[in-house]
């Protein structure tokens, strides 16, 4: 057991490509940290970095009080867990889970019974005598967990472990792979690039864009409180819908395109820092589930009212999700959509089932004014106090 | 519309048949020509016949009573086996280093194996000749093991190279995290599943060895370090060419090739597209 404090740590190879600029991370005792970001943000070369699978080229990184920078991996008392799961093809499930065990020249039944403890664990009793090739996608991933956890690392690291497998299956194994984790109680860094895997595993979770820390947080914490344009256009799916805005004088409202919302004077208490982009160009992010569709006897006020030309509406049973246009200019984070989003142009909004929403017709949103998020039009950063 | 479903021994006439039959008899001919006249008497050794009239082993027997057969079949085996043990033994070390590790000039020595392993060996003939007449290596063994080593040695190292570069890095990894030794990682991690890599690497330089002509005619003319292809071919005297000998010796030669294709069948095919498909 023990912690891993990352403190600056930089990654630079020898072409000169920075691909981690100064990374600071603590993950505490038996905290599963996910990093999480798009491909190519180096995520996975911290991974490795902390695997020491890849040299560090600056800054230390801790584990417990140990600095470990130059220790080789078979030193740093890790494990890993690979995309693929780089099972070893020629030996039995026992044979793979045991092959760490065998290294340390363990007797054999303790090696036996470990490996007969993890199999269990796993559920891997009845196929302990079968070659990887015998075994389903899901059954070869909880082999590569039971490779892990045999050895009672202090440290435990996986690298996308769930992208090889179908998405049922991914949601299943979502849930054990957290599971076994509080099993064993050990720091984990999980590496990912799916933001629902991230929310629903982690118990922080750190963005990462271009080789820089973006944010780091409790998942709710970074859903509700995203500190920059890119946090809140990753965090989220649909993700949050951001509109070229301005502020007017006094902030007492915004303008969308031609529509203006009304903000509350609440807002104003919450958002202080708001008053000095009064007249201002700002960024406003509103998450789908903040526009439900105006009905009768809507609360929301006629002034906080947004209508949206319908483009398209799909049906979920729980909720419609009503893509529209305004003629307010949507802002993109780059890198934070994929490439469909982008495409689809316009926002989102989560209504109620049974709305009248079609498609070429219009429709009226209640902005729900409190759920706003405010960015600087220029730096991105969020407008918080 | 559909065509009607065949039925009976009908349904296995059709082009593709048609045109595999005639490639495997096309390919086999002279191969069963060999086996069959190798059965014929003397007097029938001349004819065409597809059964041999009175089938009869006279041809081995004198095979081996006559000439001293079993000699070269020892020193084909003797230089073949070393051959391709240190062929194995080289290109292994370097296919793994070629295919995996981090080098500068990885290309421009693969590209001078492969020019290596295409030069024609005529034409280094006449030097190595004088060469091996210097240093005292003419009617030994090593005068074949060492020139079969070297020019088997890069085609090896090309087709384990493919192959090494077919299996995760992430397993040598992982093996590297566990706490694995290299030479452990290759040996147990890396090796096993390269296996099929190494036994095509095998059976091509075992093949090329036993089949290998022209050195060991220009750098053995004892008897006692003649290689079956050379032995063969001087059967026979000034005026006549015992055909049916040859025909039978040439069979027993065959022998251990098609063993050895028979047994490894399917790891020479997955061999020698290991690179291609998992790229």
């Amino acid at each position: 057991m023990s912690t891993v404090e990352l403190d600056q740590v930089r990654k630079i190879y020898p072409n000169g490509y920075e691909a981690v600029h100064g990374i600071d991370l603590d993950i505490a005792e038996g905290e599963l940290m996910v990093l999480v970001g798009p491909s190519g943000c180096g995520k996975t070369t911290v991974l490795r970095m902390i695997a020491g699978l890849e040299s560090i080229t600056g800054g230390q990184l801790r584990f417990g009080d140990k600095v470990v920078n130059d220790l080789s991996p078979k030193d740093r008392d890790i494990a890993m867990v690979f995309q693929n799961y780089a099972l070893y093809p020629h030996m039995t499930v026992a044979g793979n889970i045991g092959f760490a065990l065998r290294l340390r020249n363990l007797p054999k039944d303790e090696i036996d019974r470990k490996v007969k403890e993890a199999g269990k664990i796993l559920g891997l009793t009845e196929w302990l005598d079968r070659k990887p090739a015998q075994l389903s996608g899901g059954q070869r991933q909880r082999v590569a967990m039971g490779r892990a956890i045999v050895r009672n690392p202090s440290v435990f690291l996986m690298d996308e472990p769930l992208s090889n497998l179908d998405a049922k299956l991914r949601v299943q194994m979502r849930a054990q792979v957290s599971q076994i984790q509080r099993t064993v109680g050990v720091a984990t860094v999980y590496v990912t690039h799916d933001q629902t895997e991230a929310m629903t595993m982690g118990d922080r979770v750190a963005v990462m864009r271009a080789g820089r820390l973006q944010q780091c947080g409790p998942p709710q914490h970074l859903y509700d409180h995203p500190d920059n344009l890119f946090v809140a256009a990753f965090i989220g799916s649909p993700a949050m819908n951001l509109f070229e805005a301005t502020l007017t004088e006094g902030c007492r409202s915004v303008r969308l395109g031609s529509q203006e919302v009304a903000l509350g004077d609440e807002l104003r208490v919450t958002h202080p820092a708001l008053a000095a982009y009064g007249g201002k160009k700002v960024v406003v992010g509103v998450r789908p589930e903040s526009l439900p569709a105006v009905h009768d006897g809507s609360p929301a006020t006629a002034d906080t009212r947004l209508v949206g030309d319908v483009t398209l509406v799909e049906a979920l049973g729980s909720e419609l999700q009503v893509h529209f246009n305004i003629d307010a200019k949507r802002v993109y984070a780059e890198e934070a959509m994929d490439e469909d989003e982008i495409a689809a142009g316009g926002g989102v909004a989560r209504v109620a089932p049974h709305t009248a929403a079609v498609a070429g017709e219009r429709l009226t949103f209640a902005v729900d004014t409190a759920a706003l998020h405010f960015f600087d039009a220029d730096s991105g950063a969020a407008i918080w106090n | 519309m559909r065509s009607p479903v065949r039925k009976g021994w009908h349904r296995y006439i059709n082009g593709i048949t048609v045109a595999t039959t005639l490639t495997v008899l096309f390919v086999t001919l002279p191969i069963l020509f060999m086996l069959v006249s190798s059965f014929k008497g003397t007097a029938g050794i001349g004819s065409a016949a597809i059964y041999p009239k009175d089938p009869s082993l006279i041809n081995y027997n004198t095979a081996f009573s006559q000439y001293t057969f079993a000699r070269y079949i020892l020193n084909s085996v003797i230089v073949s086996v070393t051959s391709t043990a240190l062929v194995l033994a080289l290109a292994t070390p370097a296919g793994y280093a070629l295919g995996r590790l981090p080098m500068r000039g990885k290309m421009p020595l693969l590209v001078a194996l492969l020019m290596i392993s295409v030069f024609p060996a005529i034409a280094v003939i006449a030097p190595m000749f004088l060469l091996m007449r210097q240093i005292g290596w003419t009617n030994s063994y090593q005068a074949l093991v060492v020139p079969y080593t070297a020019f088997n040695l890069p085609f090896s190292i090309w087709i384990i190279r493919n192959y090494m570069m077919g299996i995760p890095k992430e397993m040598e990894e992982t093996a590297r995290i566990d706490g694995a030794s290299p030479i452990r990682t290759l040996v147990s991690i890396i090796l096993p599943p390269a296996r099929p890599g190494l036994f095509t690497a095998g059976i091509f330089t075992f093949t090329a060895c036993w089949t290998e002509f022209l050195m060991s005619l220009s750098f053995n003319s004892d008897n006692n370090f003649r290689t079956i292809p050379v032995g063969i071919a001087l059967f026979g005297g000034q005026y006549q060419i015992p055909y049916g000998t040859i025909f039978a010796a040439s069979c027993v030669a065959a022998i251990p090739i098609a063993i050895l294709v028979f047994i490894f069948r399917r790891s020479v095919v997955s061999g020698l597209t290991a690179g291609a498909v998992k790229g």
